[in-house]
């Protein structure tokens, strides 16, 4: 269980969260939406400790994970996985060293089972080992969130956060991730967070959803449940509605 | 008036508040390179990314460095009959300033301004970010083999620019000029000391660990963009050559 108390974070004496508070059942999909720069991405930070909050607390199994430094931060860094909005694959590997090199840099199997595991995770992906050579540049930007989603996977985690996972894929492909996500979820029992505007596609693979906006959690509940939440802004970001979209 | 003293201000702030960070970010990378894991393969990356790719322009402007300064010194010399001279002076400017010098100079164009794009281009990718989440240090992943490399590399460079910057000379001076192959060495053996090459040496190591440093703060701190990494690139290149020359004076001090 992954519990956020009372999150606060400014920037230049700009507030862009001010209170934020959600639970992240074990096991579950929760997925944050509201509008581009709204601070998403910033909270997702913070619980995976790249930002420190000026107040507040992020529990996990309630320990303070705000608080952690040194070798018990990167105790919990293992146990979780990021797929970064653009992927974040290292330009200068390729692709079988992208989901290589967690495996490399963090446990000490042979190159004969890393290489079996990368082309697991790769079959898992519906990516072909043709792919194994190309460096990220040669990716198309589907292929590219694949090649992530199977660097993460491979680090086998107990926690997986999303930022914007299908941001810039075209249908067939947003399709695609969003299955992968169910998919690997099903199959690995994960907890995870998923940041997104896309909606309403996110709710396919959400089991809980909250809404962010202006720095604090308006409305939170099942998919179903914001759908007909009776909040006309998150009505509003719902139907997409330009003179939200525009505030 | 309150405004442009405020901005003074400002700006000495800024100033500071930037050299000290670069003093903690140097401090943390060297700290890392005496902790596990080592990377002694990433090292050797790097100084064959920083060195090796920097042979070609060291090779070509110590070449061309030293055949001006035989050309130069050839005729200042000729007005007072000692052309014999003509190998000390291309020796002792070249292992004493011109070599240290513009070698870090022509490093951190090619190799700075590179080291720069590269992890600034991490950063905006959150590539920098994604090993931090994989609990792999990126300072230690990314920086510290570069300084390591920058501290290897500039020295073996700038050996290389002072022999190559001599048969330069050698070229103009003996071979275009007419100077006695036996005058051009032996007054370079003589006049060279045990302290000009230390010096030259200390220099090099210098101005390679700050050409490095800068590169990779300015890059580590990348923000806004495309726009950011061409501005840090840019920041590297300026204020690397500065930092090389203000460096040199302060040596030059030290050892003179």
């Amino acid at each position: 269980m992954i519990k956020i108390i009372n999150l606060v974070k400014s920037f230049n004496g700009h507030k862009v969260l001010d209170g934020i508070n959600l639970e992240m059942p074990e096991g579950q999909i929760t997925v944050v939406i509201g509008k581009s720069g709204v601070g998403k991405s910033v909270l997702l930070k913070h619980i995976i400790g790249l930002l420190k909050p000026d107040s507040g607390q992020i529990l996990v199994d309630d320990r303070d994970i705000s608080l952690l430094k040194g070798r018990s931060l990167r105790e919990f860094k293992r146990r979780f996985a990021v797929l970064f909005q653009g992927g974040a694959l290292f330009d200068s590997l390729s692709v079988f060293e992208n989901i290589a090199f967690p495996l490399r840099e963090k446990t000490r199997l042979r190159e004969v089972e890393i290489a079996q595991r990368v082309r697991d995770r790769l079959a898992q992906m519906n990516l072909t080992s043709e792919v194994e050579t190309k460096f990220p540049d040669e990716l198309s930007g589907g292929m590219k969130k694949r090649v992530a989603l199977a660097r993460a996977m491979i680090q086998e985690p107990e926690i997986m956060f999303y930022d914007e996972p299908v941001t810039g894929l075209d249908p067939p492909m947003t399709n695609t991730v969003f299955h992968l996500i169910s998919k690997t979820h099903q199959e690995s029992g994960y907890t995870a967070l998923v940041v997104s505007h896309d909606i309403p596609d996110v709710f396919q693979v959400a089991d809980q959803v909250a809404m962010l906006h202006k720095g604090r959690i308006i409305a939170a509940g099942t998919p179903e449940e914001i759908q007909s939440h009776p909040d006309p802004v998150v009505q509003s970001f719902i139907r997409g509605e330009v003179d939200f979209l525009e505030d | 008036m309150a405004n442009p003293l405020r901005q003074l201000g400002q700006m000495s702030v800024n100033m500071v508040q930037e050299a000290g960070g670069m003093m903690i970010f140097l401090l943390e990378g060297l700290g890392l390179a005496f902790v596990p894991p080592f990377r002694p393969r990433r090292v050797l990356q790097e100084i064959h990314n920083i060195g090796v790719r920097s042979t070609l322009i060291i090779l070509l402007t110590a070449a061309f460095t030293g055949m001006v300064l035989a050309l130069q010194g050839y005729y200042t010399l000729r007005k007072y009959g000692s052309e014999g001279a003509l190998g000390s002076v291309v020796a002792l400017s070249l292992i004493r300033e011109m070599g240290p010098v513009l070698t870090g100079i022509m490093v951190s164009a090619r190799a700075g301004s590179a080291v720069t794009a590269e992890i600034g281009i991490m950063r905006i990718t959150e590539q920098l970010d994604a090993l931090d989440t994989m609990a792999v240090n990126p300072i230690q992943y990314v920086v510290m083999p570069k300084l390591l490399a920058g501290v290897i590399a500039v020295p073996l460079l700038t050996a290389i620019f002072d022999v190559v910057g001599i048969l330069g000379g050698f070229l103009v001076g003996v071979v275009l000029l007419g100077v006695s192959s036996g005058s051009y060495f032996s007054g370079m053996v003589q006049s060279v000391v045990p302290l000009d090459i230390n010096g030259g040496i200390v220099k090099s190591l210098v101005f390679g660990l700050t050409i490095i440093l800068v590169a990779c703060y300015k890059g580590y701190n990348t923000e806004h963009g495309a726009e950011g990494v061409s501005k840090a690139t840019n920041q590297t290149v300026v204020l690397s050559a500065v930092l090389v020359l203000a460096w040199d004076y302060v040596l030059t001090s030290f050892f003179m």
